[in-house]
Formats: structure tokens, sequence, C-alpha cells
């Protein structure tokens, strides 16, 4: 369960950065993303998949915790 | 020397690597990669912000040395204390030239060593109570000190001392600013962690101090320059530029700051990101935190500075962008006559570098400004963001090492052959006595500014006095060169 920094960059779109893991990527697809509720499956531009728990859409930048879905790759 | 293709690139790292034995060889071959420019990801290639092998030359320091002496040393109006044996405070002492203004022992406490100077008593029944009177007594003899950060060596997390709860006391006590930092050296695989662990202390005990308080008067064009250590002036080149431009420039982290700018900060419309590698958590917490959004600049030769200008200038209205474009118009004269002199006589050049945080991959452009080029780069204790950043910036079929060993480094230079190699003092002697041209580019070898359009003019000359130098041609003893040993042929 990685702590996930989300923010959006200049062209509007998901920043996914995970710290420990040096891990800086942007988010293809959000599984919810409307005005109620937000998070779901993440799949990021390397393939790997994160879940977050569906929340109201929060204020980015924000820190959340995120579930590994599937390892791309390792 | 013509340059050389992914192929022999690829022979040469084998080459180098042959030496290693298996396990060694597998986990150095991780570490080093040819450039290729097509790869949008670094971790394709190279791994890095891994532990260094035992038994091979690393160049890299430690936590102690990412905190006390990159982030926390250079705020000058605190005073710093070395919590521990003597060496690390002594050794650390004033040696990465991080100028700044004020009147030593007074008001400033930059260049001076502070450390509780543990002996076997200390280890044996614990340092706090040392340390509650070494902050009583800097209270008493530097009372114009702004603030105390202790900084701890290995004994401390070793022997388990409560340096916060000292900390806490110390505060009260003095009523400024005490700040524990857990930076002990034996932390994490280089310095590289102890800049995270500056970080979060910043964040923790510095940062939040003037939350709610609005006596600080804004304007809309405050900024931050983050993650420049006024190493030989660097700062002030860079200062100046964006004050010409129409900025307010609030606060430096942290060559020559203050922590009243950094308890500021959190006020200020950008954060500008010179050292990426030793300041972006702190970048990334103002920005979630304030909503303080940051950018990375990079002020190494007009090139470079010309776009970072824009950049900066493009997060503000048009008063700054015609600034930016004043400010670069101002300079072109100057900058322009300054290639024109030095270019020739550098053109061509090839260069190997290998330093840490932000430079193997922000100093590329100043080089290729003089015509030269970069031919192999590395970081000590970079991690993969920073592959990231540096791919799109060399050369393909360009060598990349990362924590290159002593040897490796050695070796690669020896087989490409450049023309000057940009690395620390370690590795300063032993490549002029191989009689290759050298400047340390960590401390700008005892010269700088380099940063700014001022700072170009310094470096452009630099470098032409490094490589041009005659000294080169005597090297080699006169009666080994080739000419002589045509000569004892004739005799003979």
């Amino acid at each position: 369960m990685p702590s996930v920094m989300l923010k959006k960059n200049p062209e509007g779109k998901l920043v996914f950065y995970v710290p420990k893991k040096d891990l800086e990527e942007v988010a293809e697809s959000v599984e919810f993303d409307t005005a109620e509720k937000w998070g779901g499956e993440v799949v990021l531009a390397d393939g790997s998949k994160y879940y977050f728990e569906p929340i109201a859409p929060p204020d980015f930048p924000i820190t959340l915790r995120a579930k590994r879905v599937d390892s791309g790759e390792e | 020397m013509a340059a050389l293709t992914r192929e022999e690139t690829e022979a040469l790292i084998q080459e180098v690597l042959e030496i290693y034995p298996e396990q060694a060889k597998k986990d150095r071959a991780k570490h080093l990669a040819v450039n290729d420019q097509s790869l949008e990801k670094s971790n394709k290639c190279i791994t890095s912000n891994r532990k260094s092998l035992p038994g091979v030359m690393t160049i890299r320091g430690c936590a102690y040395a990412g905190s006390k002496g990159v982030v926390w040393g250079p705020i000058k109006d605190m005073i710093h204390i070395s919590h521990g044996p003597v060496g690390c405070g002594q050794y650390s002492r004033a040696g990465r030239r991080n100028y700044y203004v004020g009147t030593t022992g007074v008001n400033a406490f930059g260049t001076m060593n502070f450390t509780s100077d543990f002996t076997e008593k200390d280890i044996v029944f614990g340092g706090d109570k040392k340390l509650a009177k070494i902050i009583t007594e800097i209270e008493g003899l530097f009372p114009l000190h702004k603030g105390i950060s202790i900084q701890s060596e290995c004994p401390i997390g070793l022997i388990g001392d409560d340096i916060e709860a000292v900390a806490k006391k110390g505060n009260k006590e003095i009523n400024k600013p005490v700040v524990p930092v857990r930076c002990e050296g034996f932390r994490g695989v280089s310095q590289s962690l102890g800049h995270h662990i500056a970080n979060d202390a910043i964040r923790d005990w510095v940062l939040e101090n003037r939350d709610g308080d609005d006596s600080f008067p804004t304007t809309p064009y405050d900024v931050a320059v983050i993650g420049d250590y006024n190493i030989g002036g660097d700062a002030w080149a860079s200062r100046t530029l964006l004050e010409e431009m129409g900025l307010r420039v609030v606060a430096q982290w942290s060559g020559d700051g203050t922590i009243a700018e950094i308890e500021k900060t959190p006020k200020v419309k950008l954060n500008l990101i010179h050292c990426y590698r030793s300041m972006n958590y702190i970048a990334r917490h103002m920005e979630e935190k304030y909503k303080i959004p940051w950018i990375e600049y990079n002020f190494f030769g007009p090139t470079k500075i010309a776009e970072s200008l824009r950049r900066i200038a493009s997060h503000f209205d048009d008063t700054i962008k015609e600034g930016a474009e004043r400010v670069i118009a101002r300079y072109e004269a100057e900058y322009q006559a300054v290639i024109d002199k030095y270019k020739p006589r550098l053109q061509g050049k090839r260069v190997m570098l290998y330093i840490g945080g932000l430079r193997p991959r922000h100093v590329i452009g100043a080089y290729e400004d003089l015509g030269m080029e970069v031919v192999g780069t590395g970081y000590e204790f970079g991690h993969n963001d920073d592959y990231d950043r540096t791919i799109k910036e060399m050369g393909n079929a360009t060598l990349l090492y990362d924590d290159v060993t002593g040897y490796e480094f050695e070796e690669f230079v020896k087989k490409v052959q450049p023309d000057l190699v940009g690395s620390g003092v370690k590795e300063k002697y032993i490549f002029q006595k191989m009689g290759v041209p050298f400047r340390q580019m960590h401390s700008w070898d005892y010269s700088g500014p380099y940063h700014g359009y001022d700072g170009f003019a310094i470096f452009a000359r630099d470098m032409d006095m490094t490589i041009n130098n005659p000294c080169w041609k005597q090297v080699k003893a006169p009666w080994k060169t080739a000419a002589s040993s045509e000569a004892v042929k004739a005799v003979a």
C-alpha cells in the first residue's frame, strides 16, 4: 500500500508519484472521475495498475494510499 | 578520437566489467549503460540508488553529509551542531564554499564547526545532558544566532539518545527553533537519504512556524530559489537575473539563506527548483500543503538560461514575460562575446562528467554552448527520476554510469580519452597524473560562480584555461616521448 502523491500536470493529466520508488508517471485512465466520485483502478503510462478506494473528488495535489493491482514488471 | 558507436560503447562496458568476480559483474552491469534517447524511462537501461558493492571504491558520502553538509549547513544564521565525535564536523567544515554575507561568529556561522565532541563516556552514559548544556552555552556565547539544528552522527542512533526531547526542552529554554535531525551516517545508501531526512526535518520543525501569520506583505511576484547552495556565489548570480526580470526572491534555500527566509517560503507564488535531487521533497510537500506550484530550472549556459527564464516567466503575467525578454536581450552581447572568444578554442572537445545532484545533466547545455560535447555522465547518488531527465540531454550512444567505481572511471577515461574530466577532489589528482585535464565540478575548483550569464563567462574561461593549459604537453617525461626515442635510436 504505497502512499502516492497525485497532482495535475500543465496538460491537465494526472501525475502519479511514489516517493519511495522514484516512480513518476502519468495516469492514462482513472476508473471513476466524475463530479461525485473519484478513484477505482488507475492505469499508468508504463502499464502498471493501482487501486484507490473511491472517494469524493479530491483537491489535487494530494497524497493518498493506493493498492497495487498487478505488477507491470518485476 | 572519434565518437564511439553504440556497439563500441557496449563492448567497452563489457571489457571494463571483465575484471570483476561473477556476482560483482552482474551487479555492476546494471549500473552502466549506453544512452538511448528513444527510451522514455531510465529504469529500462540503468539501476540507481542501490547499495554500493563492498570492496569497490565508491565516491559517495553519507546521510550526515547530505543533511549537514548540503541542506542545513549553508543556513547561515543557525548554528548546526555536529552531534557526535569530533571528526565528522571538522572534516566537513567549510569545504563546500557556500558563500554568505555576515560576520562569522557574530550573526553568521557557516564556516564554523560546532560539535559535541563525543568520547567514550558519552557513548556509555548517553550524550543528552551534554547536548542540553551545549544549547545553553551557545545561547550565552552567540546570542545573535537564530536557531540551532542538531545533526546526528552515527553513534547517536546506535546508542539511542532522545535528541527530540532535548530539542523540545532547548526550544522552550532559548525560545528559538531547535531542530533535531536524524541524519545518522549509516542511514540509506548515500547522501541522498540525508537530503530527504533534512527536508523532512524542515517540514516538521520549521516550515509551519508562520502558518496563520499574515504579517509578511506579499506581492504577486514572490518566488523562492530552492536547491541553490551558493557555491562560489552561484545563488547570487542567479538571483540578480530573477530580480532583473521583475520577480521578488523571498527565500534562498539554502545558500546564503536564513531561517526567517525558510519560514516565509510558504507565502511565495512559485518555487524554483535548481537542485531537484536534494530538495524536490520539500517542493512537493509545499505543493500539496500550500498549493505552491514548482518548476525546475537550469542556469548553466545561455541556451538553458534563456529557456528557463521564459519557462519561469510563463507562470506570471506579461510584465514578467517582457522582463525575461529584456534580461535575455540585455546580456546577449555579453554572452555572445564569451562564446565568440572561447568557442574556437574549445570546439569539438569531449568531456566526461561524474558528479552528484543536478550537475551531471544541468551543465551539459553550458558545454554545448561552447561547442563541446559531453560523452559520458553519471551520478554519485542519483535516483531513477534523475536519469529519466538525463537521457534526453545526452547524445545517443554516450556512456551513463551510476555510482561508478574508481576502477571503472579510470578505465573509461583511458579508453574514451576525453579532453576534460569533471568530477570531485578525490578524482582530481588521479586524472591529472594521467595527463588528463580536470576540473572539480563540485566546488568549481575554487572558482565560480558558474550560474547565470556572469557565471557562464567564468565557466568558459575556466574550461579554456584548463584544457588549453600548456602543462599537459609536459606531463610525459622528455625521454619517453616519441621524438626522444627516435633520437636514442639514432645515437645507438
